[in-house]
C-alpha cells in the first residue's frame, strides 16, 4: 500500500514568478511550500517538490532543451511522459551519472543536475547544425553509403559519428547505489492506473482476487490527473481520490507507482522497474564522492530501483495510448508540442507552456487543450482542424471562449528557429489531399496539435498477440491475446471515459471468476459525455511544395527521419517495413518509435500505394523503455556475484602469506611468498657462462639457478613471454624434487559410487579395465565424450567389490557428476548404481618428495608405508597421527607421493602436525603454479588447459588406456576417420633453442622456413585492421605473408629443477617430427627457433615414483 | 520465463531445470558394427521442428532427476510428461 498521497496546494508561496516565468500562480498538483534549486546546464533553476525536470524546464521558460540526432536542429520538450523523443538529458555527475533520461520522467529534486547529451560542443552553439543545411548529405541509409569505404576507416568515423550524435556519457565509477529484485505471484496484474486500469483492479480486488496494478507516473489516475471530465457526480480528480480509497482499503492489493512494465514474457511471467528513490543516496561523511568506491562496498539506506519478477495468472493490459504528432514542414521547432501534453502540464504541475497557443488537430480530444489555456490565462490563437465538420460539441465551448476554429484548415509552415513564432495556415479539401485557397500567417508561441492516438500495444505484443488496423480510429489495436491477458481502454481503442470505466469494470470481474473468485459487482460510474466528430487521418499535411523541396516533415524526432527520407528508401528499392525501419533509423533509439511509427507506416504506405494495414507494422521486444544495468544486476555485484569456496585449511594458507588464485569457485593458494623474495620479471637470460652450470641442486643451494638470472634487454613496446615468474614457485618446486612439499589437494573433485553394477556402469564410462582392479588399489582414469575427445581425467580407487571413489578436475567436479546421472538416469536406468558427491566430505593433504614417506613413517598410526605393503597406486585406510584417514599412494609430480584424505573438520590439525614433524626436512607448502610446473615436468595433462575438447587421448598419446575388448563411451568415435588423420595435432614438448624464452601459453607454432624470423612489413591497412600477423592469406602485394600453421603451445614454464623453459603443444603429426625445428610466433612480431621433443622433461622412465 | 512441471516436485521456473536435448536417442547396443555414416547420425544429427518436439530435461536444482517433456517449438507450451527410459 504505497500510493503516493497526492498534494495539490492551491496557494502560491511568492517570490517565483520572476525565475518561474511560465508558472501558474496557482493550480497543479505539486508541492509549493517546497521549492526546489536545480542546475541544467550549469544555470540555475527554481521548481517544487511534485516537479517533473521537464515541468520545472518550462516553467523557467527554457526552450531548447536539446540538439537532433542528425540535423543538430534545435529540439524542445514534446511530450509529458515517457514518449518524450527530444529532451533526452545526462543526469548527475560522477559515479551518479545517468545517461540518455527522459526529463519528461526525472522527478525534480533539490540540488539535481542535469546536462543536454546532444548538442556537441554547446548548445546554443552547434557546429554540427551545418548538418541541417548540407542534408543531402545525410538522407536515409547515410550511415551504409558514406562510412562504408574503405573499411579500415570505420573505426574512425564510428567514433566521430558517436561524439557528433551526443549519445551521453557512461558513469566511469562503479555505480554506488543499491538495487534488488524481487519474486511476486498474483491473481491479477494490471498494468496501467488510469481509469480503465482502476477500474479493473477495483472490481478484480473487490471480489478477492490477489491484485498487483502498476503505473510508470508517480501518481496513479492517468488521464484523470488532467482531465476535465465529471465522474459519478464529482470532478475527476475527487473521483480518483476515492477510488485510489476504495483499492487501497482492499486486502492483497499491490500498489506500484513509479513501476514500468517493460517486458512480457512466457507463462504470464512480467518483470516490473520500480523506481524506488530517483535521487541518489547521500555520499557518506567524510568521504568525497570523486574517489572510486570499493567494489561491494555500496551505499548503505535505500534502495534505488526494484525490479520485480511477477507471476500472474491473469494479467490486465490497461497501458492507454499515445498522441500521435501530426505531420507539418518545421514540425519540430520548439514550441510544438503533444496536445495532451499541454494540458498535463496546465492540470498536473501548474506550467503554462506557451504565452499564445494554436491547437491543430484532426480530432476533437485537442480541443480540451485549447480550453485549458484559455482557462489558465493564455491567449489561444485558433483551433485549426482538417476536418471540413471540424470538431463535435465541444466546439461550442471553444467558441464561447472567443477562440476561432478553422473548419477543414491546415498547418502549411512554421516560422521560428528555436522558438515557434508564427504558424502558416491554410484551407484543405474535405479528403485532405489539396490545398485549395489562401493561406494567412497566425503569430503564436506554442502548437498544441493531435494526430490521433496510438494504442500502447507493446506489452500485448510482446506476450505474442497480434494486432489490427482500426479504421474508425486509424490505429493498431491488440487482436488476439498471445497469453491469458486482456486489453482494456485506451490501450485497446476505447478512447471515451465512459467507455474505459465500463470496460475496465468488466474485465476486472472477469478476471477474477476466472482466477475463481466469485465476481462481487457494483455501479458503473457515470459520465457526462460530449458527442465526438470521428477522426479524419492526416499522415501528411499536403504541402505547398514537393516534400523534397519543402522544409523537413519529421516522423520520427528521436532519429531525425523524415517523409523524404521513407519517400527515398522506397525509391532505392526498400519496401518491407522491417527494411525501411532499418535504413531510415525509423523506430530506433530508446524512443522506438512510440510516436513516429505509425506516421513512419502511413508516409511508406502512401509510396507504396498500399493500405497501412498491409504495410504492417515492425515487431516489439522488451523492454519497453530502457533499464539500468543496475537494476538487472540487483544484488548480483562484487562479492554477491558468485559464490567463493574456501577448503578448510583456507585461514592457513591465508596466514602463510599465500597468494590465491580462483579455480572453479574455489579459492586456491597460488603460491606461499616468503619474506624478501622477488618476483622476478621474465624474459629471463642467464649471464654468459652461467648457461647449463645448475640442474636441481641441493638444499641451501635451491635458488642457486635463480641467482644467476637476469632481466634481459627489453626492446620498447616488446611484450615479454610471461609478465613474471615468482621465485617462491622456484623454491617450492626444488623442495618437492629434493625433499619434501605440502600442497592442499582439497578442492579435487570426490564422488563415490557404490551398487550392485558400480563396475558395469564404470566400464562404460572410463576407457580402462575397471573389472581387473584388485580391491586396495588405484588407476589413473580418463573418461571421453561421445565424440572420442578427452572430457575429464582422475584417480580412481576400488574400495570395495561394488564401491568405488573417483576424483575429477577441480572445475569439473560437477559437470561429471551431471554427465553420469544423465547417462544412469536416461540410458542404463536398469543400472543399480549410487552416486555420492563426497568433495566437501573430505579435505586432501598431498605428501610429495622422496622424504614424504619417512615423514609419514615417524608418525603414530596403524598404515604400513613401506614400499611392499603399500606400493604404488594403491589404497590404504587407517589411523594417522590419531586421525582417521584414507591414503592413496598416487603422483601427480613423478615423485614418491601420497595423498591423505581426512574429514573436513579435522584437515586443520592434521596440517599443522605434519608441518610439525616435517620440519626436520624443511617441508615447504606449495601452490597449483608448482603443481603446474612440476606436472608439465613429468607431461601430465591437465585437462581444460592442454585439452580443449577437440582433443583425443590418441592426440595426447594415451593409447596405453584405451581397451579394446570393451565398449566405452567415445570408443566408436576414435574409429571416425577425422580422428584417424595422420596430421592431427598431437601432444609433444618444446624448448626454445635459446634456452631462455618462455614461450607464452597459447602462441601459434609455424613452419621453421620463415623470412629470418624478423616480421612480414605491415602495410598500413593492415595495422589500421588490427590484421593477424600469420596465416592470413595474402592476397594483395605487400600483405603479411602466409606461413603454414603448425599448432599452438598449450603450457609453458620455468623449470627452475631442469634450468630452462620447457614447453607443451600440440602439433600437426608432432610425435613423428621429434627432433625438428619450427618457430614460435610471438605476438610483438617475434620468431623463436623451438625443437619438438617428448612431453616428458623429467625422469623419463618414471622411476621416482616407485620407490 | 518458462513454467516447467517437473513430474516428481510439480510446477517451477525454467531456471530450476538444465535442458538435455532430444529425448529418445538410445545408444546404439553396438557401436563397433555400425559404418561411420550410422555412428555420425547418432552422434551429431538432431531434429530441429517446428512444432511438437521430444526432449529431455533435468531438475538440475531441485530433485535432480531427469526427465522427457513435450515442447511446441512455435508457442513453448509444453503437452507431456513423464520419467525416462
Ligand atoms: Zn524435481
Amino acid at each position: 500500500m504505497r500510493a503516493k498521497a497526492s498534494s495539490p496546494d492551491k496557494g502560491d508561496s511568492g517570490g517565483m514568478g520572476k525565475q518561474q516565468p511560465n508558472r501558474l500562480p496557482r493550480g497543479g498538483r505539486i508541492d509549493r511550500s517546497q521549492p526546489l534549486t536545480f542546475h541544467f546546464n550549469n544555470r540555475a533553476c527554481q521548481g517544487y517538490a511534485g516537479d517533473t525536470l521537464a515541468s520545472a524546464l518550462l516553467a523557467n521558460g527554457i526552450d531548447v532543451i536539446g540538439r537532433s540526432f542528425k540535423y543538430h536542429r534545435p529540439r524542445g520538450i514534446m511530450g509529458s511522459g515517457m514518449e518524450e523523443p527530444n529532451a533526452i538529458i545526462q543526469v548527475g555527475v560522477g559515479a551518479d551519472t545517468v545517461p540518455n533520461l527522459r526529463a519528461t520522467e526525472v522527478a525534480l529534486y533539490d540540488g539535481l543536475t542535469a546536462s543536454t547529451v546532444r548538442g556537441w560542443p554547446g548548445l546554443d552553439f552547434d557546429l554540427l547544425a551545418i548538418n541541417d543545411f548540407c542534408h543531402r548529405l545525410l538522407s536515409a541509409g547515410f550511415y551504409y553509403k558514406t562510412f562504408m569505404r574503405p573499411g579500415a576507416l570505420w573505426k574512425w568515423y564510428e567514433r566521430c559519428l558517436r561524439k557528433a550524435s551526443g549519445l551521453g556519457v557512461s558513469p566511469q565509477l562503479p555505480d554506488p547505489d543499491r538495487y534488488t529484485h524481487r519474486n511476486a505471484h498474483c491473481d491479477v496484474l494490471v498494468v496501467g492506473a488510469g481509469p480503465a486500469g482502476l477500474m479493473a483492479a477495483l472490481a478484480a480486488a473487490k471480489s478477492g482476487a490477489r491484485v498487483i496494478i502498476a503505473d510508470e507516473q508517480s501518481e496513479f489516475g492517468g488521464s484523470l490527473l488532467y482531465s476535465a471530465a465529471r465522474v459519478a457526480g464529482n470532478s475527476a480528480d475527487e473521483w480518483l481520490g476515492k477510488a485510489l480509497t476504495a483499492l487501497a482499503d482492499c486486502p492483497e492489493v499491490v500498489l506500484l507507482p513509479c513501476s514500468t512494465v517493460f517486458g512480457y514474457y512466457d507463462y504470464n511471467f512480467l518483470t516490473i522497474l520500480e523506481r524506488c528513490r530517483d535521487r541518489p543516496a547521500e555520499p557518506r561523511q567524510g568521504l568525497s564522492p570523486s574517489p572510486p568506491e570499493r567494489e561491494g562496498s555500496k551505499r548503505q539506506g535505500e534502495i534505488r530501483q526494484r525490479l520485480w519478477r511477477v507471476r500472474a495468472k491473469r494479467v490486465i493490459l490497461a497501458t492507454g495510448a499515445i498522441e500521435r504528432p501530426l505531420v507539418f514542414p518545421n514540425n519540430d521547432r520548439p514550441g510544438v508540442m503533444l496536445a495532451s501534453a499541454v494540458s498535463h502540464y496546465i492540470h498536473r504541475y501548474g506550467v503554462c507552456p506557451g504565452r499564445r497557443g494554436l491547437i491543430f488537430a484532426n480530432n476533437d480530444s485537442a480541443c480540451q487543450a485549447a480550453l485549458d489555456l484559455a482557462a489558465a490565462g493564455a491567449a489561444v490563437a485558433a483551433v485549426v482542424d482538417c476536418r471540413a465538420a471540424g470538431p463535435g460539441a465541444i466546439a461550442d465551448a471553444v467558441e464561447q471562449a472567443g477562440i476561432d476554429v478553422f473548419r477543414g484548415h491546415v498547418i502549411t509552415g512554421v516560422t521560428g528557429r528555436k522558438r515557434v513564432r508564427s504558424v502558416q495556415v491554410t484551407p484543405v479539401s474535405a479528403d485532405g489531399k489539396t490545398l485549395n485557397g489562401a493561406s494567412k500567417t497566425i503569430a503564436c508561441d506554442l502548437v498544441a496539435m493531435s494526430g490521433g492516438w496510438s494504442p500502447a500495444v507493446h506489452l500485448h505484443s510482446q506476450a505474442g498477440g497480434g494486432i489490427a488496423w482500426s479504421e474508425a480510429h486509424a490505429c493498431f489495436i491488440p487482436d488476439k491475446p498471445g497469453q491469458d491477458n486482456v486489453s482494456v481502454g485506451a490501450g485497446n481503442g476505447s478512447f471515451a471515459l465512459d467507455a474505459c470505466l465500463a470496460e475496465g469494470q468488466q474485465v476486472g470481474l472477469d478476471a477474477a471468476r476466472q482466477c475463481g473468485f466469485e465476481p462481487v459487482p457494483f455501479s458503473t460510474p457515470k459520465t457526462v459525455s460530449a458527442t465526438v466528430n470521428p477522426l479524419q487521418p492526416l499522415w501528411r499535411t499536403p504541402a505547398l511544395q514537393s516534400p523534397e523541396r519543402s522544409p523537413k516533415q519529421f516522423l520520427d524526432y528521436q532519429n531525425d527521419t523524415t517523409v523524404t527520407d521513407v519517400r527515398l528508401a522506397v525509391r532505392e528499392g526498400f519496401q518491407n517495413v522491417e527494411h525501411v525501419k532499418r535504413y531510415t533509423a525509423l523506430g530506433f533509439g530508446t524512443d522506438q518509435g512510440k510516436l513516429g511509427n505509425i506516421n513512419g507506416m502511413a508516409a511508406l504506405a502512401e509510396c507504396l500505394d498500399k493500405p497501412i494495414a498491409e504495410v504492417g507494422t515492425t515487431t516489439f521486444r522488451p523492454p519497453y523503455t530502457p533499464v539500468a544495468f543496475g537494476a538487472c544486476a540487483g544484488m548480483d555485484v562484487g562479492q554477491l556475484y558468485e559464490p567463493v569456496r574456501k577448503t578448510p585449511l583456507h585461514d592457513w594458507h591465508e596466514a602463510a602469506g599465500a597468494e590465491f588464485e580462483v579455480v572453479g569457485q574455489w579459492l586456491r593458494p597460488w603460491y606461499f611468498p616468503r619474506a624478501g623474495e622477488d618476483r622476478l620479471p621474465l624474459p629471463l637470460t642467464k649471464k654468459a657462462g652461467a648457461r647449463g652450470a645448475e640442474t636441481g641442486g641441493e638444499g641451501g643451494d635451491r635458488r642457486k639457478p635463480f641467482a644467476t638470472l637476469s632481466l634481459a634487454a627489453q626492446a620498447p613496446g616488446e611484450a615479454s613471454a610471461r609478465e613474471d615468474l615468482p621465485e617462491a614457485v622456484a623454491r617450492e618446486c626444488l623442495a618437492a624434487r629434493n625433499s619434501l612439499a605440502i600442497m592442499d589437494a582439497s578442492t579435487l573433485g570426490k564422488i563415490e559410487v557404490q551398487g550392485l553394477d558400480a563396475v558395469a556402469f564404470l566400464e562404460r564410462i572410463y576407457t580402462h579395465n575397471v573389472a581387473g582392479m584388485k580391491i586396495g588399489r588405484c588407476a589413473y582414469g580418463i573418461m571421453l565424450g561421445e565424440d572420442g575427445m578427452l572430457m575429464d581425467d582422475g584417480v580412481m580407487a576400488r574400495l570395495g567389490e561394488r564401491h568405488f571413489y573417483l576424483t575429477t578436475t577441480t572445475g569439473g567436479a560437477a559437470g561429471v557428476l551431471h554427465w553420469l546421472e544423465q547417462w544412469l538416469q536416461t540410458e542404463w536406468p536398469e543400472l543399480k548404481v549410487y552416486l555420492t558427491s563426497v568433495t566437501e566430505r573430505w579435505a586432501t593433504i598431498a605428501l610429495v618428495g622422496p622424504n614424504s614417506r619417512k615423514l609419514l613413517q615417524g608418525l603414530n598410526g596403524d598404515i604400513a608405508f613401506d614400499q611392499a605393503d603399500f606400493p604404488f597406486m594403491s589404497v590404504r585406510s587407517g589411523v594417522l597421527a590419531g586421525f582417521a584417514v584414507q591414503v592413496f599412494r598416487v603422483s601427480f609430480s613423478g615423485e614418491l607421493a601420497f595423498e591423505i584424505n581426512v574429514e573436513s573438520d579435522e584437515a586443520l590439525a592434521l596440517w599443522r602436525k605434519l608441518m610439525e614433524a616435517g620440519g626436520q626436512y624443511d617441508i615447504t607448502p606449495y601452490g597449483t603454479e608448482t603443481m603446474h610446473v612440476l606436472r608439465a615436468e613429468k607431461g601430465f595433462v591437465i585437462v581444460g588447459q592442454d585439452t580443449d575438447g577437440s582433443v583425443s587421448p590418441v592426440d595426447l598419446g594415451m593409447n596405453w588406456l584405451l581397451t579394446e575388448d570393451k565398449d566405452y563411451l567415445g570408443k566408436r568415435s576414435l574409429a571416425r576417420p577425422d580422428c584417424r588423420r595422420a596430421d592431427r595435432k598431437q601432444w609433444v614438448g618444446l624448448l626454445s633453442e635459446d634456452g631462455t624464452t618462455v614461450l607464452p601459453e597459447g602462441t601459434q607454432l609455424v613452419e621453421a622456413n620463415t623470412p629470418g624470423g624478423r616480421p612480414p612489413r605491415l602495410p598500413l591497412a593492415a595495422l589500421l585492421e588490427g590484421s593477424r600477423l600469420v596465416g592470413k592469406p595474402g592476397r594483395a602485394r605487400g600483405r603479411a605473408r602466409p606461413i603454414p600453421m603448425v599448432g599452438h603451445v598449450t603450457s609453458s614454464y620455468y623449470s627452475a629443477c631442469l634450468g630452462h623453459p620447457i614447453a607443451l603443444a600440440l602439433v600437426s603429426a608432432g610425435r613423428a617430427r621429434k627432433g625438428d625445428h619450427i618457430h614460435a610466433a610471438l605476438s610483438d612480431g617475434r620468431y623463436v627457433k623451438v625443437k619438438i621433443v617428448s612431453p616428458i622433461f623429467y625422469d623419463p622412465k618414471g622411476e621416482r615414483q616407485h620407490v | 520465463m518458462l513454467l516447467i512441471k517437473c513430474p516428481w516436485c510439480g510446477t517451477r521456473d525454467e531456471s530450476e531445470f538444465s535442458y538435455g536435448g532430444e529425448a529418445d536417442i538410445a545408444r546404439p547396443a553396438t557401436p563397433d558394427t555400425l559404418t561411420d555414416a550410422e555412428w555420425a547420425d547418432y552422434l551429431f544429427m538432431r531434429k530441429n521442428p517446428r512444432g511438437l518436439h521430444r526432449e529431455q530435461w533435468v531438475h538440475a536444482h531441485g530433485c535432480r532427476r531427469w526427465f522427457v517433456l513435450e515442447r511446441d517449438t512455435v508457442t513453448y507450451r509444453f503437452s507431456a510428461t513423464r520419467e525416462p527410459g
